[in-house]
């Protein structure tokens, strides 16, 4: 099956082209978002802790909330991957599979 | 094949009742329950001996035994990849630290539930499109095959051997505080069990041993919530109240702080316990820890090993959500079990037992059961031990089977034999590798008794991160990536991090050891009052050791001397003398007990430490100040591996990028599942 594949023609289709570009964009901006999400929260603990204690339920603080949080935007990323990949990424991706030995 | 695994598992059977009679004095469980303990122990040990029994009889290929045929489903693979990561020192480690430092502790957890996004958004899916079995595999598709699967053969060796160590001296203290068992009795055990299952069931009894331990886990700490949260009818706020109100909490807390307690309210210091800043003091060095985190997770070989099991990179995507659901939750629910064994057993009891905290959720168990002298506690505490134990196998058997796969797949099949091997001589090179592997690791397990190793987890996290997540990033992203680039960035990554935390506070100072025992011996001079002082001080100084930086001194009045233990226990046992009643002399003979404790220790280090000055580096006191290497060792390893492939030239490297990234994409001539 491989000796009459051409992956340099795959490569240049038109439609692996639109795969590669709305995957890269995509997936590096969730990946940004998640970055610098995470690091907010040890770099507000160590340089804003006044913020970090201010109570906002009970003895729940800014703080608390916000480490609860990063559980909830973790999550919320991966389910909106999960979803884009499914629906999109995969069904793009068929469509090369299945036209993969005529792509010339 | 049937005959040698039963005649395995009697051997097996026996050395566990041997270890019977090995049984020392102590532990948390007392000995009128000891049995109950075993009984729990042989129940869950049996249920995972039965698995590998029936996963021995479908090994039969290569792909079986690195891959599980890859015929694991994504939701199977999530649970793995969870047991997996729930190694004891998340489970008992993370829990440990929010009783015994509250928030901090919280927050440490965060990191280890993002590193999944790094997994699930740029590795988990091409890894299992274009890979086979090992790391070696993905970096030699387009990189020099032999030259790529040596590297990559190091890397995972290396970063296996450091996890590895910190797990079998973790499990070897952990059973041996919980139930009294010889050490070294343990550390075999342990490398037994976890031999047993990796020889005759390979990938498939790993993968279900560590399922049915994250079931396990998982419904434990439920468990344990349910009851104790349960208390304060699940409110949340109501919950955090108790903790705030609770006097061993606030007595923690004040303890911790030092000084700076004398002018808080009770109430003030229950809150402080629900506030960054009692445990992480270096926010640089915690950064640098997130970033080892983050990026190391994703070149664990044992973690990238799993996405080879499953059939379709979709099947790998739903693993990495299960697995993201599983430990995300994990650690939500450690959030309860921590502060509730903070209030309900007080973070003094936990530390009479473990300094770092460990026994936190295994005594809660036991509290919740209704205490030391119930029956129902103490089945309790067994199950919840049952379960760390076997969580430490399992996740020993994952790595060895790595570090196994690295040998026999990558250097003996790959190098050696340049990949022409008989289906029956590559099983038997991986079972042969696994021996060696696993008799080494129970080795270096008791080499290491009592060696300080928790920094090794760490260590590792930032080899992978630094060394292996660089390379596997690079060869399936970068076009101008090459073999060059890879191995010299992978020697330079990992070669880094090591060098740094050998030259970092981890590492243990004669000089400081015998300060800190000449103090607890003669106790501190005066300290003459200070003058303020401005800084010098600059982000280098973060990072290393420099005469020219100095901290900013706030003027301080005279401080008094404090007496010394010796003096102290002079003065205790004078009291004794004096006392009449019961209790108080009780309590008194007690502290002269923890006094003695501590002037014997004390007395140990100085006798251990007298006439060394340096540390194994020649070091009279650290020279990069980080415990974690990440913040630089991970731009060192991406640097070189860039530069290098920008100023070298292979041909290779270029010609095999648009078939890799056409099937990292695509899965189109991805390794197939395997039928049975």
């Amino acid at each position: 099956m491989s000796s009459n594949i051409n992956w340099a023609a795959i490569d240049r289709d038109p439609r692996f082209q639109a795969l590669h570009k709305r995957k890269t964009t995509f997936l590096w901006s969730l990946m940004a978002i998640s970055t610098i999400y995470y690091f907010l929260l040890p770099i507000g603990a160590a340089y804003y802790p006044e913020l970090f204690k201010i109570k906002v339920w009970g003895p729940m603080n800014v703080g608390i909330l916000f480490a609860l949080s990063e559980f909830i935007v973790a999550w919320t990323i991966a389910a909106i991957y999960a979803r884009r990949a499914n629906r999109d990424f995969d069904a793009m991706a068929a469509e090369i599979v299945r036209d993969s030995s005529l792509i010339k | 094949m049937k005959k040698t695994f039963w005649a395995g598992s009697i051997a097996l059977l026996l050395g566990l009742l041997a270890s019977q009679t090995a049984f020392a004095e102590g532990g948390a469980v007392a000995d009128k329950f000891k049995w109950l303990t075993f009984l729990v122990f042989g129940l869950i040990i049996g249920m995972t001996m039965y698995v590998t029994y029936r996963a021995a009889k479908q090994t039969s290929s290569a792909a079986d035994f690195y891959a599980a045929g890859r015929s694991v489903t994504g939701i199977q693979n999530g649970w793995a990849i969870a047991g997996d990561y729930l190694s004891a020192a998340s489970f008992l480690g993370i829990a440990g630290l929010i009783s015994l430092y509250g928030y901090d502790g919280f927050m440490y957890s965060v990191g280890w539930l993002v590193a999944y996004i790094t997994v699930l958004l740029v590795i988990a899916e091409p890894c299992r499109n274009i890979g086979k079995y090992t790391l070696g595999d993905i970096l030699a598709f387009r990189n020099n095959p032999k030259a790529s699967k040596v590297v990559a053969a190091i890397s995972t060796v290396t970063v296996s051997t450091f996890y590895l160590t910190a797990q079998m001296v973790g499990g070897g203290v952990l059973v041996k505080t919980l139930i009294g068992i010889d050490y070294e009795v343990s550390v075999i055990a342990v490398g037994i069990l976890m031999l047993t299952y990796v020889v005759f069931g390979g990938m498939k009894a790993t993968t279900w041993v560590q399922i049915i331990k994250a079931i396990l886990l998982v419904t434990a700490s439920i468990l344990l919530v349910v009851f104790t949260w349960g208390q304060y009818g699940f409110s949340f706020p109501g919950f955090l109240q108790a903790a705030v109100d609770n006097p061993d909490i606030q007595k923690q807390v004040a303890k911790l702080i030092g000084d700076a307690a004398t002018n808080m309210t009770p109430a003030e210091l229950g809150q402080r316990f629900l506030e960054p800043g009692l445990y992480l003091k270096s926010p640089i060095d915690q950064i640098s820890l997130g970033m080892a985190l983050v990026l190391g997770t994703a070149g664990m070989p044992h973690i990238l090993m799993r996405f080879f099991t499953v059939p379709t990179a979709q099947d790998a995507r739903t693993s990495v959500i299960w697995a993201m659901a599983i430990i995300g939750g994990f650690y939500v629910l450690t959030l309860f079990l921590g502060l509730g064994a903070a209030m309900n057993v007080t973070p003094n009891a936990i530390m009479a037992l473990d300094k770092g905290g460990n026994m936190a959720a295994p005594l809660l168990a036991q509290f919740v059961g209704g205490g030391a002298d119930s029956y129902l506690g103490n089945l309790f505490l067994a199950f919840v031990s049952a379960v760390a134990f076997a969580t430490i196998v399992a996740v020993v058997a994952g790595l060895v089977l790595a570090s196994a796969s690295a040998m026999s797949h990558d250097l003996y099949v790959g190098v050696i034999r340049g990949e022409h091997a008989t289906a029956k001589e590559q099983i038997t090179a991986a079972r042969v590798a696994t021996v060696i592997v696993g008799a080494l690791a129970i080795y270096v397990g008791i080499a290491a008794k009592g060696q300080n190793v928790a920094h090794l987890v760490a260590l590792a996290f930032a080899v992978a991160a630094s060394s292996n997540l660089p390379a596997v990033f690079l060869t399936l992203y970068w076009k101008k990536a090459n073999t060059y680039g890879i191995v010299g960035g992978m020697l330079a990554g990992a070669g880094s991090a090591i060098l740094l935390v050998m030259l970092s506070p981890n590492m243990t100072y004669p000089l400081a050891k015998l300060a800190d025992a000449k103090k607890v011996l003669e106790g501190t001079p005066l300290v003459v009052a200070k003058e303020a002082a401005p800084a010098q001080w600059g982000f280098s100084c973060e990072l290393f050791a420099d005469a020219a930086c100095k901290k900013e001194v706030k003027a301080a009045p005279e401080k008094p001397a404090v007496p010394g233990a010796k003096e102290k226990l002079a003065k205790a046992q004078a009291d004794l003398a004096t006392l009449t009643d019961d209790a108080a002399k009780a309590a008194k003979t007690k502290e002269i007990a923890g006094l003695e404790k501590s002037i014997t220790a004390a007395e140990g280090d100085l006798k251990k430490f007298e006439g060394q000055t340096t540390s194994m580096m020649g070091l009279e006191k650290p020279w990069f100040m980080l415990k974690n290497p990440g913040l630089l060792s991970i731009p060192i390893g991406f640097l070189v591996t860039i530069l290098l492939s920008l100023f070298t030239r292979d041909r290779r490297s270029d010609e095999m990028w648009d078939e890799l990234y056409v099937r990292q994409n695509t899965g189109i001539n991805a390794e197939g599942a395997q039928a049975h």
